[in-house]
């Protein structure tokens, strides 16, 4: 026994002695990680909310919560002797008075963007391939609170500075509220301590910024990362996968090296952006007055799509019985949104209720052998897309010389039309692909080769697949659709009538399929070569 | 359900094929030494950092393709940072995927759910402990309970009530009143009517007496945008046309939609944009929405004339500026 | 201001203060050259010069805005809109237009500044209107305040022009050009007169002085080098979000990837 490994057993004997946890710490080295790319998707996410921590903190050091109004004489010249809040002033200091302060403030707001769209990178994944699918269901409801939480967070961190961009956002969020029936004007001056803007509003979003959001999220990732741990990760269907076991690399010490050098890597990456490209040049925007606007304001990308909403929503306006109800605000802000996400987190229930599929599922769906799905997420992100180009329509306009009456008349008609269109044809596409690997696994591949047979006839040789493809093509089951049950063996009416039929309905649309070769077919085949 | 759940039967995990390092080794000695390159890479970067944050004043600019003119003390501090972090993470991943073991390994799966037993075992423990407890054969205290814990929670609720004050009047107020005299946001100069020609444009905001000073709260009510267009290119009713003067027309320049600034006027055109949701609206026929999602016109500024020439308020708004709320008065 | 001003006696600044002492020359040279064509064409009679304008006003803007510039369906009339206004659309290339379904756009001017000369004295020969101005009478460097420039331009324009200058969207297809790399005396120009769609800020609104304060800032804006990296041009988040997803993420995965390959 080398001297190291006596320290090393020393060690773990301390540990041990004190926490009783050696048969627990050996399990989770040797726990088996599936390797995939698309599984780094919440890496991604993670290692950037630890980046957000750290550059975050670097930031509280200097920056001020406060909207007294101060004079600025830093070192910017052409804002020298403007009256401003000193959040925006603090906010000028790190940029230009504190070394490496521009670089951490722009790693900070480079990470906030990059984690966003990793999660819904990671998200558009998780659904793809059916991952949310029981046991998982809770995961992903924290993943869909995750999600709506990062987009306050973000959007609460774009308006700290104070600057006229971010207070034009304060200003729009200020008026969602207002338009709130009811309780509207009250809970924005509960909120801003009076009239917009006033003098309280971002130090109480940065108390929300930096403690408590952070602390939620803190809790609801450990959360969702144990969950990951206790129910083993999912993993791509394959020769060897099954349900009942997990293939992969053992944490210690592939997968230690592997995702500790990531977070390294993904530290790397922002940091070579915040290096290299200007992100929220805030002294340029000026400071925040309620008189001033300029051309182009938008919000960060994650709330661009709901700003694309707001500015296509028509000019819908009621006054009933003397109270004012402001429909061009409260679909597309609030209404809207609450769909969207209410939904997204319902989904694996509505799902396992289309299909009446109970089960637990461990191995992932290739996204072609769930056409409905596939379809319902590719509809999803046109939507998406859609009210997000809108969000951009001005910038848009200018760029490709169009004008931002026909973007927005575009998106208008397309954010109704485009999504259904796009489930029709992303279905047929599935479909297609089905077809496409049945004639695969039947005929094999194409493999370009012309042959001349003896009466001349000439003939494209199929090269026959290798078992381990033609098994990762039908390893699918193909559930039949449910029987609707009008009645039962008694003539008893189902109770459940209408529901049930919806649901016959429903899962029949979700259950077709192109029939996958049975073993008598491929047999066949084999035999005729 | 299916009964043909696979129909080919599963080949089993692929062969392991070994790695060149594995076999060779001269290749395990050429993945070690890439390895260790990295993360001298990392070394240097860090170096590089340092030399950046104590060597590199702030006052250097140096000249990159494509980004033009940058701050060097920036870029080379943030390179050198981002060459420290990446390459470490290179180095680890490079090492993980040559050089330690890359055998594929099985894991088994339990299904989630306890066995039977257990799961009895616990629905019989809780209807023990509940019962021990006694809340169902007590309803008076489950009543009382009930009621203390939903009432709990109103405390905290209304110690939130110091929030802010209540909003009272004040949305429907503004600081412009008749004889209000109307001046230049920034400058703060009086205008008379000459001061404007037809095509012009005037950012202005009410003359507070001496002493009195603009905060951001009135900036976000009073602003407004004074315009001159030729009177006969007005298309208003009688009234709206007496708040005119020589074809100057004042609005509130909060949009009536969300509040931003609404103030990209076109001459040509007239016509107000907002830059914030694109609402657009006409100013020859009082600000009504042509476009857009603002429901409702800008409200406009009665003006007139004082004795001396400069240009007044004739009466304060006669509407709620800014975004809608549910008590607003929107006949 | 140590941070931006102290960059140019650096060492690496070399090369570029040549390059910017080779344009400044050449530029006063031209300017120069303007100058003295001007002072040759004072000394001439003014009438000539009137006449000359009229003759290059009848053969190639008379067809839109009329032979005696009163006007016509399509275009403005041009009497009293003074030399500063000519000056402006001749001498950005704005006139005559190329195109008249799209605004007029900046290109190579048409005229030379001759021609813009005697086009402008023609026009202000016409009714009294805004005169021309020359870089050299602004003495914007000397006269202006960048801080003051930056908060007027703000409240005034950047609700067109975008905060930094780089333009925005109108209705309809129009659009509000960039401010950068133009012309210290145009600028001044268009402020007085308000070329198509841009409002007139007339001397009271935005005094002469305020006006100056609003050229040195949009100067400043203009030659401030990157001082975090890459601008991304300036148009605020839309190009921020697009390269968090393209190079940021796209890198990131690009690297997952790599990351879980098998290696040979």
């Amino acid at each position: 026994m080398s001297a190291r490994e006596r320290v090393a057993g020393q060690v773990a004997n301390y540990v041990d002695e004190r926490t009783g946890s050696a048969k627990w710490l050996k399990k989770t080295l040797t726990k088996v990680f599936p390797d995939h790319w698309s599984f780094m998707l919440g890496e991604i996410v993670l290692y950037s909310f630890i980046i957000l921590l750290l550059s975050g903190t670097f930031l509280t050091f200097w920056f001020d919560p406060s909207m007294r109004e101060v004079e600025y004489e830093g070192s910017y010249e052409p804002l020298s002797g403007l009256k401003m809040s000193a959040a925006y002033a603090s906010t000028l200091h790190i940029s230009f008075d504190v070394r490496g302060g521009l670089l951490m403030r722009q790693i900070h707001h480079w990470a906030a963007l990059i984690f966003m769209a990793a999660m819904v990178a990671h998200l558009m994944r998780v659904f793809f391939t059916g991952a949310f699918r029981k046991p998982r269901e809770f995961n992903w409801i924290i993943g869909v609170g995750l999600l709506t939480l990062g987009i306050v967070e973000g959007f609460l961190g774009y308006s700290l500075p104070d600057d006229l961009l971010s207070g034009t956002g304060i200003r729009i969020a200020e008026a969602i509220i207002q338009a709130l029936p009811v309780v509207g004007s009250y809970l924005a001056y509960f909120i801003f301590g009076g009239a917009f803007p006033g003098e309280m509003f971002i130090q109480r979003i940065y108390v929300v910024h930096i403690l408590l959001i952070p602390g939620i999220f803190l809790a609801l990732i450990t959360a969702h990362l144990m969950l990951v741990w206790y129910q083993k990760h999912t993993q791509y269907p394959g020769p060897g996968r099954t349900e009942k076991n997990v293939v992969g690399y053992p944490l210690m010490p592939v997968y230690m090296a592997k995702a500790g050098g990531f977070f390294f890597i993904v530290f790397g990456v922002t940091a070579f952006l915040g290096a290299f490209a200007s992100i929220n040049p805030l002294w340029l925007y000026g400071p925040y007055t309620p008189g001033q606007i300029s051309a182009g304001s938008q919000p960060d990308w994650y709330m661009g799509w709901l700003d694309g909403l707001v500015r296509m929503a028509p000019p819908l306006e009621t006054y009933w019985f003397g109270y004012t109800i402001s429909w061009n605000i409260l679909i597309p802000g609030l209404i809207i949104p609450g769909i969207i996400f209410t939904g997204m987190a319902l989904y694996p229930f509505i799902e396992s209720w289309m299909t009446g599929d109970k089960r637990e599922h461990h191995l992932l769906d290739r996204p072609r052998n769930a056409p409905n799905r596939t379809a319902l997420g590719a509809m999803s992100i046109t939507f998406m897309l859609v009210a997000l180009i809108n969000g951009g329509n001005d910038l848009i306009a200018t760029h490709f010389d169009l004008s931002i009456n026909q973007i927005m008349w575009f998106t208008r008609i397309g954010i109704i039309v485009l999504p259904p269109l796009v489930f029709v044809i992303t279905k047929r596409i599935c479909l297609s692909l089905q077809r496409a690997d049945r004639e695969l696994v039947l005929h094999g591949r194409e493999t370009g080769r012309l042959v001349m047979l003896p009466h001349g006839e000439f003939i494209e040789v199929h090269e026959p697949l290798s078992p381990q493809r033609a098994y990762l093509l039908t390893q699918h089951e193909q559930l039949p659709a449910l029987e609707p049950v009008a009645a039962d063996a008694n003539g008893v009416r189902n109770p459940k009538g209408a529901k049930a039929k919806i649901q016959a309905r429903l899962s029949r649309a979700n259950q077709e399929q192109i029939a996958k070769p049975t073993p008598k077919e491929v047999l066949e085949i084999e035999d005729h070569h | 359900m299916s009964n043909e759940i696979a129909p080919l039967t599963d080949p089993g995990l692929p062969e392991h094929i070994h790695r060149k390092a594995d076999v060779d080794p001269r290749a395990a000695k050429r993945a070690e030494r890439q390895v260790g390159i990295l993360f001298l890479l990392s070394v240097f970067g860090t170096l590089l950092f340092i030399y950046a944050y104590v060597g590199i004043d702030e006052s250097i600019f140096i000249f990159l393709p494509i980004m033009g003119t940058t701050n060097a003390h920036q870029l080379f501090l943030g390179l050198g940072l981002a060459m420290s972090l990446f390459f470490i993470g290179m180095a680890a991943v490079h090492w993980a995927k040559t050089l330690m073991p890359d055998h594929e390994v099985i894991d088994h799966r339990k299904e989630q759910r306890s066995k039977d037993e257990d799961r009895s075992a616990f629905v019989a423990t809780v209807k023990e402990r509940a019962g021990e407890a006694g809340l169902g054969r007590r309803p008076f205290i489950k009543r009382t309970m009930g009621l203390a814990l939903g009432l709990v929670g109103l405390s905290p609720i209304l110690l939130l009530r110091d929030l802010g004050p209540l909003p009272e009047n004040e949305l429907n107020e503004t600081n412009w009143k008749a004889g209000t005299r109307l001046v230049t946001d920034p400058g703060d100069r009086p205008l008379k009517p000459s001061d404007l020609e037809v095509g012009g444009v005037a950012q202005v905001q009410p003359e507070f007496p001496p002493g009195k000073e603009r905060h951001l709260d009135d900036i976000a009510k009073d602003s407004v945008l004074l315009i001159r267009i030729r009177p006969e290119e007005f298309n208003l009713d009688p009234e709206r046309l007496s708040w005119t003067y020589e074809g100057i027309i004042a609005f509130s320049k909060i949009c009536s939609h969300m509040g931003c600034a609404v103030a990209l006027y076109e001459q040509t055109t007239k016509h107000l944009l907002c830059p914030c949701h694109q609402s657009t609206f006409d100013v020859t026929r009082a600000a009504k929405v042509i476009f857009g999602p603002a429901a409702r016109a800008l409200p406009q500024l009665a003006i007139t004339v004082d004795s001396e020439g400069y240009i007044v308020a004739k009466a304060p708004f006669n509407e709620a500026v800014g975004p809608s709320f549910w008590e607003r008065d929107s006949k | 201001m140590r941070f931006i001003s102290r960059y140019r006696r650096h060492r690496f600044a070399g090369p570029f203060l040549l390059l910017a002492g080779l344009l400044f020359v050449g530029i006063s040279y031209t300017v120069a050259q303007a100058a003295s064509e001007s002072a040759v064409l004072n000394t001439s009679d003014k009438a000539t010069l009137i006449a000359e304008g009229k003759e290059i006003f009848a053969r190639g803007c008379s067809s839109c805005h009329g032979l005696n510039a009163e006007g016509a369906g399509i275009a403005p009339s041009l009497i009293g809109v003074g030399a500063a206004s000519v000056d402006f659309q001749v001498a950005t290339g704005r006139m005559p237009m190329a195109d008249m379904s799209h605004q007029a756009m900046r290109k190579e001017p048409v005229y030379n500044e001759e021609e813009t000369a005697a086009l402008a004295a023609y026009v202000a020969s016409l009714a009294p209107g805004p005169a021309a101005v020359t870089n050299e009478e602004l003495a914007w460097e000397r006269s202006g305040d960048t801080a003051e420039g930056g908060e007027l331009f703000r409240n005034n324009c950047a609700m067109c022009h975008n905060f930094a200058g780089q333009g925005g969207a109108l209705t309809q297809g129009k659009y509000a050009p960039t401010v950068m790399g133009v012309e210290p005396k145009h600028i001044y120009e268009a402020m007085l007169t308000g070329p198509q769609a841009m409002p007139v800020f007339s001397d009271s609104v935005l005094t002469p002085q305020e006006k100056l304060s609003i050229i040195k800032w949009i100067k400043h804006a203009e030659n401030e080098p990157a001082l975090g990296g890459a601008a991304l041009g300036r148009v605020g988040p839309v190009t921020e979000g697009l390269l968090a997803w393209t190079l940021g993420l796209g890198l990131l995965i690009g690297v997952a990837v790599w990351l879980t390959t098998k290696a040979r």
